[in-house]
Parts: C-alpha cells; structure tokens; sequence
C-alpha cells in the first residue's frame, strides 16, 4: 500500500507534537534534588570532622592513662607542635617532594605498562591464556617481596625503588583495563559497529571509552598499590643525602623521636587522603555524568 | 483487510529493484548434534519504501534476520543484498545509547565516524533532533531522559547514518502503552517524510497491523516464512480501530497454529 503523505489528524492527538512535549515534561518531572552546594558539602564533611576528634580523643585518652612513656606514645598536642615545626623547614617539604616525585613517576610508568598489557591481554587470546591469572597472582604479591631482589639487581637506587613500584602497581592496573574492556556491553558494541566503527575505529569511540570506570578504577587501585612499594622501599632503600618520608620514618625510629615519627606518619596519610580524594572525584563525575549515581 | 502473497515475493511495485533481498538464506549456529538451525531457507524482497513487519513466536531467528541484513553476522547459505550497497540503520529494544557522551554526541557519532565536518554535524544533528522533538535536549545526558525519549534519540542516531533502510529490532517493545502509540505515529511519519526502507521485527502482533503495509510471519526453530500478508488498511491508523484488530486477528491465530505444532 503506498505511503500516504498527507498527514491527516494524529491516533493519539489533534496535536501529536504537543502531546508528544507533554509526555516528555511528565516523563522528567521532580527529578530535581533540591540540595544547596553548601549543605551537601557540609553532609559529607561532619562525620569526617567527628571521627578525627573522637581519634584524637582516643589518643588523648591513652596517653593520660600513661600507657606507655610520653617519650615513646607522645601526645597529640606535641605531635601537631612538631608537625609544624618541620612544616616550617625546609627538610620536611623536601622530603615530600622527593617521594611525591618518585611516586608520581613510577606511577606513570606503571600506568602506561599496564595500559599496554591490559589492552594486550584483552585482545590477544593467547596472551590471555598465558598471562591472565600470572597478573592477577602477581597483583597479590606482597611488594615487600620484590626488594631483596631489586637490591640485587640495581643496589641501592632509584631504579630499585622504580622496579618494584612498577611491579606493585601495573598488574592492578592492567586488571582494570583488562575488566572494562571485557565488560563493555555487547549491545553498544553492536551499536558501534552498525555505525562504521570497526577495528581500531571500534576501540577508539566504544571500548575505550566503555571501560573507562574500569580503567580509573584500577588506577586508583594501581596508585595505592604503587604507594605502599614506595614507602617500603624507602625504609630499605636509603638512598644517603637525599631526605625522603621513609627515611624519616627509619631515622625518627633509630633516634626514638615517636613525635617526629608520627608527624611523619601523619604526613603520609595525608598525601593518602588526597589520592583518594583525586580519584573519587574523577569517579563521581564519571558516574554522575554516566548516569550510575 | 488483508491478502495473502503467493510466493511472498509480488508486490505493488513488483517491477522496482528490492531494497532488501534475502534469498535462499540460512544461518546454522554451532555444528553437529548441537546446532540450531536459526533460519532455513528464507526468501524475501522488500521493495523501495516498504514498511514490512516480521512476526514470530520465540526462536523463529527475527533478530537474526536482521543482524545478518545488518551486516553484523554472516548467513550460512544464501545471499543477502541491500540495493546500492547501502549499510542499513539498526535500532534495538535497548536505546544503546552511549553513556559517555551528550544525547547531540550520540546522535553525531555515526557521522563523526563518516568524518562529516564539525560545523555540518552540528547542523544535522539539531535538523535530526529536531525531527524527534528532541532539539532542547541535545546537552543532556541519555540517562537524564525517560525511556521513550532515549528510544528517540536512538531513532534519530540511526538516521544519522543517512541509510534509505531502517532495521528495528522490537524497538518499542521495552515502552508503555501510551509512549508507544505515540511513537508507532512517530516512526511512520518519519518513514513517510524520508522515504525510508523498514524492516520491522515484533512479537505485537497488532504492532505490526498498525505499522506494516505487509506482515511476515516466521515459523519457530527454524525459521521460514509461512505467510506474507499485504496490509490494506488505508493510513492513518489507529491502533484501536476494528480494521486492525481484524488485521491482528487474523495474523495472531496463523502465528498461534504455528505455536502449537511444538507443543506435545
């Protein structure tokens, strides 16, 4: 039967186009959540700020009760003091700049290992069959294992340090990328390619994209395990004249300075809490932009 | 209301090149005592325009018909051809839309990947939203829109292929009732306007009265052809009117005689 072009009144509606916007402005109604900047940031910092003060607390309690010396347990009072007293100098700034900075480069470096086996192993069957559970086992490896090792092979230097961040932190991160791309829904991969997207084309504007929740995931994890390597590393790793937070851990230590030693402490779980910070927020606005929250 | 086709072949313009041809085509998935025969041996020509519904109970291979006319998959035997070579749209019963990018981003991906200039993409993904009465909403996300509206968003996607045929695999099918009306008008209109080729793939039998000017019917494991119907109900359609319940009827006990040769 041949198509009739002139378009008589509508099934459903005198007006289809207005029906149409009426059913639309009923589909998203009430969706706004009504909830100021302020109060939002204030709901997610309260408990923050209750848990720090009932640890201190905690902390405060425990030295009154002469649990161990002052000299071994100080208080926290004396601890903030000597906190910021080495924020004043400058040996503490330099001593995060120098593991900041090995940290961030072994980071890169593992990132862009485990982005190229991740992608590797996803795509190559064999490989996968090889390789596969070989990431995962060594994901579970404790770092600390790697430096005997590392001394071995590159004495006490940077590149022991690098070697076993590398070591710490890739497979985690070729495990996100190797998760996001084999959880990119079939039917988005059917989609693409009904676009003209094959090949290399395919990975560029679907799977790439698609397993990126994966992806930071497994960076945020992969920072993590790099992280830890490194501070292990620069209790064992002494490199001398170069002023690093392991170092002032291991120093502190020997010259039972527990102040100095907790500020440092303090320092690393600071730097801890803005990694984490870097990447929850890269993935809360994936999220929130994807729709999954 | 209805006539059967004989060969399942003649049409109105009978003397026109198909658009769509299958002929003789099969697909067998897996091999041996394993294998299912998806589809044996089917012959159909869509001509220039046409909007021909497939029906079918389950397992009668309506979506492999259409991943094998979509290019996606390979028929075992047979051939398949789409006039001029042209790669034919494909819409799901999910939207599939993709969730990193802005309802405007999908719509202009299938021409991002044709390399159409930036300006030119912008132009023709506002006339293509506009065509969906989707125009205000191209910064939005796909999830930030109901799932009507994403399915339009689909169809505009789709047509941004710039493809004179469209593949729809039960793509209302996920829609309330009322959404649903409103889009069977919408896609008819569209098809209308633009002259397109649509193959449509249901399991609403009166879905397919109220859209098809020929209804298909597939028979299960494997899938054939069993009978070819010509719509002749003149447009507009309502779903609700009696021609096209009278239309389903008929289609609904043929498909419902097919469903009781595989029961005991």
């Amino acid at each position: 039967m041949a198509a009739d072009t002139a378009r008589a009144v509508g099934g459903i509606a005198a007006d289809p186009e207005r029906t149409i916007s009426g059913l639309d402005a009923l589909d998203l109604g009430g969706r706004n959540r009504g909830e100021s900047r302020l109060q939002r940031f204030w709901a997610a910092t309260w408990p923050k700020l209750l848990a720090l003060a009932i640890f201190i607390g905690i902390w405060q309690a425990v030295y009154w009760s002469g649990w161990r010396e002052p000299w071994l347990l100080p208080s926290p009072a004396e601890v903030f003091a000597n906190l910021g007293h080495a924020a004043l100098t400058g040996s503490l700034w330099h001593a995060i700049g120098t593991t900041l900075w090995r940290g961030l480069v072994g980071f890169a470096a593992a990132a862009a290992i485990g982005l190229v086996l991740g992608i590797a192993v996803a795509r190559i069957r064999p490989l996968r069959a090889a390789l596969g559970s070989a990431i995962t086992a060594l994901q579970t490896m404790p770092s600390i294992a790697w430096f005997p090792l590392a001394i071995l092979l590159f004495q006490l230097s940077e590149q022991a340090i690098l070697f076993v961040i590398i070591l710490g932190a890739a497979p985690s991160i070729a495990n996100g990328v190797i998760s996001g791309v084999d959880y990119v829904p079939p039917l988005l991969l059917r989609a693409g390619r009904n676009f003209g997207a094959r090949g290399l084309n395919l990975y560029r504007y679907v799977v790439a994209p698609a397993s990126l929740p994966a992806i930071v995931s497994g960076l945020k994890q992969g920072w993590a395990f790099a992280w830890r390597s490194l501070l292990a590393g620069e209790l064992l790793v002494v490199i001398a004249k170069r002023p690093a937070l392991g170092v002032r851990l291991a120093f502190a230590r020997e010259q039972t300075d527990s102040a100095g030693l907790i500020a440092t402490m303090i320092v690393i779980f600071a730097i801890g809490l803005l990694a984490d910070y870097i990447f929850s927020t890269l993935d809360n606005r994936l999220r929130r932009a994807w729709g999954l929250k | 209301m209805t006539s059967v086709l004989t060969d399942g072949v003649t049409t109105g313009r009978s003397n026109d090149r198909p658009a769509v041809s299958l002929s003789g085509v099969s697909k067998v998935f897996g091999r041996g005592a394993a294998a299912v025969h998806a589809l044996d041996n089917v012959s159909l020509d869509v001509a220039p325009g046409e909007f021909v519904c497939l029906v079918g109970a389950s397992g009668c291979g309506k979506s492999t018909l259409l991943s094998l006319v979509a290019d996606l998959d390979e028929p075992t035997v047979g051939t398949i051809t789409v006039d001029g070579g042209a790669r034919p749209g494909l819409m799901f019963q999910e939207p599939a839309l993709f969730p990193w990018l802005t309802v405007g981003g999908n719509v202009g991906l299938p021409m991002r990947l044709r390399r159409v200039p930036k300006a030119e993409r912008g132009e023709r993904v506002n006339e293509l939203l506009r065509t969906v009465h989707l125009e205000e909403f191209a910064k939005r996300r796909p999830h930030q829109l109901s799932g009507g509206m994403r399915q339009r968003v689909a169809m505009a996607r789709t047509l941004a292929l710039d493809t004179p045929v469209l593949l729809m695999d039960e793509p209302f099918g996920a829609l309330d009732a009322m959404t649903r009306d409103i889009l069977h008008d919408e896609i008819e209109r569209i098809w209308q306007e633009r002259n397109l080729t649509v193959l449509f793939v249901t399991h609403n039998v009166r879905e397919a009265a109220r859209l098809g000017d020929r209804i298909v019917l597939l028979s299960s494991r494997p899938g054939r052809v069993v009978t070819d119907w010509k719509v002749d109900v003149p447009r507009p359609r309502r779903i609700d009117s009696p021609e096209i319940a009278a239309v389903a009827a008929e289609v609904t006990d043929r498909l419902r005689q097919e469903v009781r040769r595989h029961g005991r």
